[in-house]
């Protein structure tokens, strides 16, 4: 059983214990505990299920690289799923439960009847795609669905806060052991800006635990010293719990620190996402250790060596009494040492190599350790715990020799550096045939905007398992001569650890071993892959490391394969005879452990999800029971409602009131953009189809703009102010659009014609005043004057209404009397008030964007976005009269002339008018006779607006219809969502004041 | 006529830096290229300022110049001030190609102030400042908005869109909450 030692722990604090919970039970632990250390302590070994085969799950590893011991964390509104228990810290009041169990964790029918191994072979998923789609809908995915899954998916609204930062340095040193802190230290007395990270909480990695000699001092106090050092420098950032997820492009690094995973709820950001801007960086990412391949290494109680010495020492925890260490090289002797030292059994040091006669093996055989060479385990024997194993040569097939009892297995098939930084942005990996593992090639590096590497590997990471300061201190200086920062010549201190013999490579266990205990040979833990699925997919073809990946789902699990990927590759290359470099990785690709959507999401949720912008007027909108509705990013009111009203009811109600007495609308959306030089004149011609150099001053004119191939982008009201300036109007939604592509033009392809333009769209608050009674409200007012003979339609006038010095433009797009009214915005709320307070008299009442769509309809005037899809050209809408035919060119000209668009036979605009008074379908198409060549209906026109008109009690709709204007009168029907149709006659688009005499009064 | 409002009346937020919304405050932006015969005497005019260099802001009294790109300067003044000073840059810039436009209304500005007021921003804006450099003008975004900033006074002044300007105080009162130094 595991339990906690009477002594020892560097990293804990026995006076500080913690409470927490594990599926409801109360267990103790100690400040400074991982959730996992702290589970091991209290004989936890059981931890989880596995994914497809819910075998019993234990603690494998002691850090980012753990596959198994995932749980659910916290509860309710703090839910977090899949959390590897070896990455959490412990903190009072913990509430974990494991994931993958039905019903329960001791007891999961999915083993009691095996039917998932039946069920779910190698291959499962590609298989099952292939077949039927009913098999998979009706039979597959509810079984999946309710037996595997990971964590439960939290319901509720995070109540944790996130927050992004943008930092910037010199150098990023990823990794906090001996060699980031030898990187760190010359770089910082370099004077170079350094930022050093280490995802966990604790500096210093692995060298304290395995007693490296630094300096001549032990490595723990070294790395002490180190970081005092460095706390001094004022030219250097420290981060603990700070993960590096991914390298990108140009020195770009995504960085999750967790500040409060440990503290929940004391106020502070759950995690930060730094955006990190790095001339270099420095992988210190060190190495992970490779499980061995033999039957039943999935069963709780094996674990991989180096996690074993890291319970004992750091956390003063046992994961057995009686352990046995299987290894294929020397490192694995340091757990033989450690738990001898800790005053606990080692049954046996299992070596697969013929011979073990480095430092560190007859250091475990003088302190009376057995040790076994050229033997392997058959398999190991146990359910839900190691109980003991059975012993074999390892040249052999797995006849047991002896049987040793135990309840522990501490296994070590070798270490692989931790290359993902350098490869996730095109570093390249060589074979070490001496290691048996991936290394950074340094003749091909991950490049940066120079050409030079951007990432440089140090230590362990780099391949330098045993000499990582001497390793990390020549890396670091050459990426300071590479910043151009020069760097004292200081030989690195003295790293001593012992010799160690050449390993073996062991990918299989025993190297002979039948199909029967290939079957029980794990790879990926998480994802159920083993040595037979991997085989089972070579035999079957898929040569290619990445398919035999997606066909096993090696690798594909949550730990993206830390402990299986390389063992994967390496049974695949020997099923294929092949060698190994020949097979080649999988692609490493970020983020190297997950990082919480929160944190991506940073800041960006609830009222700052997005921008949302605002009017002056947006506060008295919403206090006076507006609807809104988004039009870009702006929130613009679509009705006003009053108690009691729908929306649609508040919608007639605005549109009769404005029609019969007096409406006003927030205009102040509407892009106004401000163009001005002396080739202005010249400029908006290119722009606009029509003619604004010949518009005279104090006049307005209604312009299309069309972009290069012909289509129509934007429309809006032009006014000429003085000789050469010139304001445009665009739609809400084009003004920033329109502008840039004005300045486009302006500095990319005319830039020697003199034109400035500012967009002055949020300068102004502007009023639509719009009804019969609309000169009487103004009049009321008092200042400037108003009359028909002063300011004529089509016209606009600076003066003073009310004492507010204004702008006012008479244009219409309701078809009544209308005068739009641009005040400086910070008076903008003012003057609202002040229209509504008079305009009571006059019957005012506030309109949103609904009624003025639906008036605009009765007129048949066009919207963009509404009448346009970027396919449409203005003579599809019947506008041939707002393009010149005089000017030798503009924006489209040509586009338009092409023979498509020249076509007689297009789509044009019409008018319907339903047969019986209804309203067509929004999106509605008219078919006509006859399939396409897709087998789907053929239709010859479609349905772009369409209203219930409250002026005319009828529906009304424009669309666009094949040859339409020369069809008026004719019936089609349009197709509705329930299959039935509706005819309409095609009649002209405009309903209301054909002759357009109400707004000319 | 009212009393010219500001986008959000004043608004602030006191966390680990305090934050608020000033302003109204005058501003033109003046487009002329470098080198406009009479563009100095304008500036110098309209704010009793010279010439910013590139990517700098000069203060004079209440008035402020800033370098927006090779030809748009913005001239901060005094919201009062803004109609003579147009004038007056119309006297000096007569008959050179220019644009000067009064988009006072057309901005918010927030002053953000603390010993940790830089922290704030670099949450928000992918900008290096242990390099902003005294006096430097930064067109940036803060989150998803264009802004502008820069350092004096013991915090920074940061000017961004009117319509956006709840956003930006969210934005700036959320990364100044408690809690949250970097």
């Amino acid at each position: 059983m595991s339990t906690r030692l009477k002594s020892g722990g560097r990293l804990i604090d026995r006076s500080a214990p913690v409470e927490f919970t594990f599926n409801g039970k109360r267990l103790r632990g100690c400040a400074g505990d991982t959730l996992a250390s702290a589970l091991l302590a209290n004989d936890q070994m059981l931890v989880g299920r596995s994914f497809k085969y819910h075998r019993p799950r234990g603690i494998v590893a002691s850090g980012a690289e753990e596959p198994n011991a995932l749980v659910n964390l916290g509860a309710g509104a703090r839910l977090e799923p899949n959390q590897r228990t070896t990455t959490t810290e412990l903190f009072d009041g913990l509430e974990a439960r494991s994931q993958n169990h039905w019903p329960s964790l001791e007891f999961d029918v999915g083993v009691v009847n095996n039917y998932a191994a039946r069920l779910l072979p190698g291959g499962f998923y590609y298989k099952t795609f292939i077949h039927p789609r009913a098999a998979w809908k009706h039979v597959f995915e509810p079984i999946i669905r309710h037996s595997a899954g990971l964590g439960s998916a939290p319901k509720d609204r995070d109540a944790d806060r996130y927050e992004q930062a943008y930092a910037f340095c010199d150098l990023l040193i990823v990794g906090g052991g001996v060699a980031g802190l030898q990187a760190a230290l010359v770089a910082g007395r370099a004077g170079a800006r350094v930022w050093l990270v280490e995802q966990t909480a604790h500096w210093g990695g692995r060298a304290p635990v395995d007693g490296d000699v630094i300096d001549g001092q032990p490595a723990a106090d070294w790395v002490e010293a180190a970081v005092l050092d460095l706390s001094a420098m004022d030219n250097v950032t420290l981060r603990l719990r700070c993960m590096a997820a991914g390298s990108y492009d140009h020195g770009y690094v995504l960085l999750d620190e967790k500040i409060a995973d440990h503290t929940p709820g004391d106020g502070r950001p759950k995690h930060r996402l730094w955006r990190m801007r790095a001339g270099k960086i420095i992988a210190a990412t060190g190495a992970i250790e490779r499980p061995l391949s033999f039957a039943g290494n999935d069963i709780p109680g094996v674990m991989l060596a180096g996690a074993v010495r890291d319970y004992v020492v750091n956390w003063a925890v046992s994961p057995g009494d009686r352990t046995v260490v299987v290894t294929n090289n020397d490192d694995a002797y340091r757990t033989a040492i450690a738990l001898h030292q800790a005053g606990l059994e080692v049954a046996a040091v299992i070596d697969a190599r013929s011979i073990a006669n480095g430092p560190l093996p007859e250091r475990a055989r003088a302190l009376g350790i057995r040790v076994e060479t050229g033997r392997a385990i058959a398999r190991v024997k146990g359910g839900k715990r190691v109980e003991a194993v059975e012993i074999c040569h390892q040249a052999g097939e797995g006849a047991a020799s002896t049987t040793l009892p135990c309840d522990a297995v501490a296994m070590s098939g070798g270490w692989s550096p931790v290359v993902h930084l350098w490869s996730h942005c095109g570093g390249k990996l060589i074979w070490d045939d001496g290691e048996a593992m991936f290394r950074p090639d340094p003749s091909r590096p991950p490049l940066t905007d120079d050409g030079s590497a951007m990432v440089l590997p140090a230590g362990a990471a780099n391949g330098a398992l045993r000499a990582a300061v001497a390793d990390a201190d020549a890396q670091v200086k050459i990426a300071l001569q590479a910043l151009d920062i020069a760097s004292e010549g200081d030989d690195p201190p003295a790293h001593v650890v012992p010799d160690e013999s050449a390993l073996e490579p062991v990918w299989i266990m025993p190297q002979g071993a039948g199909i029967a205990l290939r079957s029980k040979m794990w790879l990926d833990f998480q994802n159920d892959v083993k040595v037979a699925d991997v085989q089972l997919a070579a035999r079957e073809g898929y040569e290619s490391v990445e398919h035999t990946k997606r066909y096993t789902t090696l690798g594909m699990a949550t730990d993206q394969g830390k402990l299986s990927n390389i063992n994967g590759l390496a049974v695949l290359a020997d099923s294929l005879n092949a060698k190994i470099p020949q097979v080649g990785t999988t692609t490493f690709r970020p983020p190297y452990t997950p990082v919480p959507l929160g944190a991506l999401a940073g800041e960006a949720r609830g009222d700052i999800f997005q921008p949302l912008r605002k009017t002056p007027m947006h506060d008295w909108h919403q206090q006076n029971g507006a609807y809104f509705e988004p039009v870009g990013h702006w929130r613009r009111p679509y009705c006003f409602q009053r108690p009691g009203e729908t929306p649609e009811q508040a919608v007639h109600r605005e549109v009769k009131n404005t029609r019969e007495a007096l409406g006003l609308l927030d205009a102040s959306t509407l892009g106004k953009i401000i163009v001005k030089g002396p080739d202005a004149g010249r400029f908006l011609d290119m722009l606009y189809t029509g003619v604004m150099s010949s518009l005279p001053i104090g006049k307005c004119r209604y312009g299309l703009m069309c972009n290069e191939q012909g289509f129509l982008s934007d429309d809006g009201v032009v006014a000429r102010i003085d000789d050469d300036t010139w304001l445009c109007h665009t739609t809400s939604g084009g003004a920033d659009r329109i502008h840039a592509w004005m300045e486009d033009w302006l500095q990319c392809e005319w830039w020697d014609w003199q034109v400035f333009t500012a967009n002055v769209t949020e300068q102004y608050a502007q009023v639509a005043v719009v009804g019969p009674n609309a000169r009487k409200l103004l009049e009321s007012l008092g200042g400037m004057d108003v009359s028909k003979e002063a300011l004529p339609f089509m016209g606009w006038a600076d003066g003073t209404l009310g004492g507010f010095a204004c702008r006012v433009y008479r244009i219409s797009f309701s078809g009544e009397l209308s005068y739009e009214i641009a005040v400086p915005a910070s008076h903008g709320a003012a003057f609202w008030s002040m229209l509504h307070a008079a305009g009571a008299a006059f019957g005012a009442m506030p309109y949103g964007t609904e009624a003025l769509h639906v008036m605009r309809a009765e007129k048949g005037f066009i919207m963009i976005g509404d009448e346009t899809d970027g396919t449409i050209i203005p003579q599809d809408l019947g506008l041939d009269w707002a393009i010149s035919k005089k000017k030798p060119d503009f924006l489209g000209k040509r586009g338009q002339e092409r023979s498509f668009l020249a076509n007689p036979d297009r789509w044009k605009l019409v008018g319907f008018e339903t047969l019986d008074g209804s309203v067509i379908e929004d999106g509605a198409y008219i078919p006509e006779p006859g399939m396409n060549a897709n087998n789907q209906r053929k239709v010859q026109g479609r349905v772009t607006s369409t209203y219930h008109s409250p002026t005319l009690g009828r529906g009304i709709a424009m669309g666009l219809l094949r040859q339409g204007p020369a069809r008026m009168g004719e019936v089609v029907e349009f197709t509705k969502m329930d299959g039935g149709v509706t005819p309409a006659r095609v009649v002209n688009p405009v309903f209301y004041d054909k002759d357009g005499e109400k707004p000319n009064v | 006529m009212s009393d010219p409002v500001s986008a959000l009346s004043g608004a602030s937020y006191d966390g680990f830096v305090a934050v608020r919304e000033i302003g109204p405050l005058g501003m033109i932006t003046l487009r002329a290229k470098a080198g406009t015969p009479g563009l100095e005497a304008a500036v110098q005019a309209a704010t009793g300022c010279a010439m910013p260099q590139v990517r700098r802001i000069v203060r004079q009294g209440e008035c402020a110049v800033g370098w927006m790109s090779p030809d748009e300067t913005l001239l901060v003044l005094p919201y009062g001030g803004v109609a003579a000073a147009l004038t007056a840059i119309a006297a000096a810039l007569q008959g050179q190609h220019h644009l000067a436009v009064d988009v006072s209304d057309a901005r918010a500005v927030f002053r953000v102030e603390g010993a940790k007021a830089d922290q704030v921003l670099r949450k928000l804006s992918p900008v290096d400042f242990d390099r902003l450099e005294p006096g430097e003008l930064r067109r940036s975004r803060t989150a998803q908005v264009a802004a502008a900033f820069w350092a004096e006074d013991g915090g920074f002044t940061l000017v961004c869109f009117r319509s956006v300007a709840s956003y930006v105080m969210g934005l700036l009162s959320v990364s100044a909450r408690p809690g949250a130094e970097l």
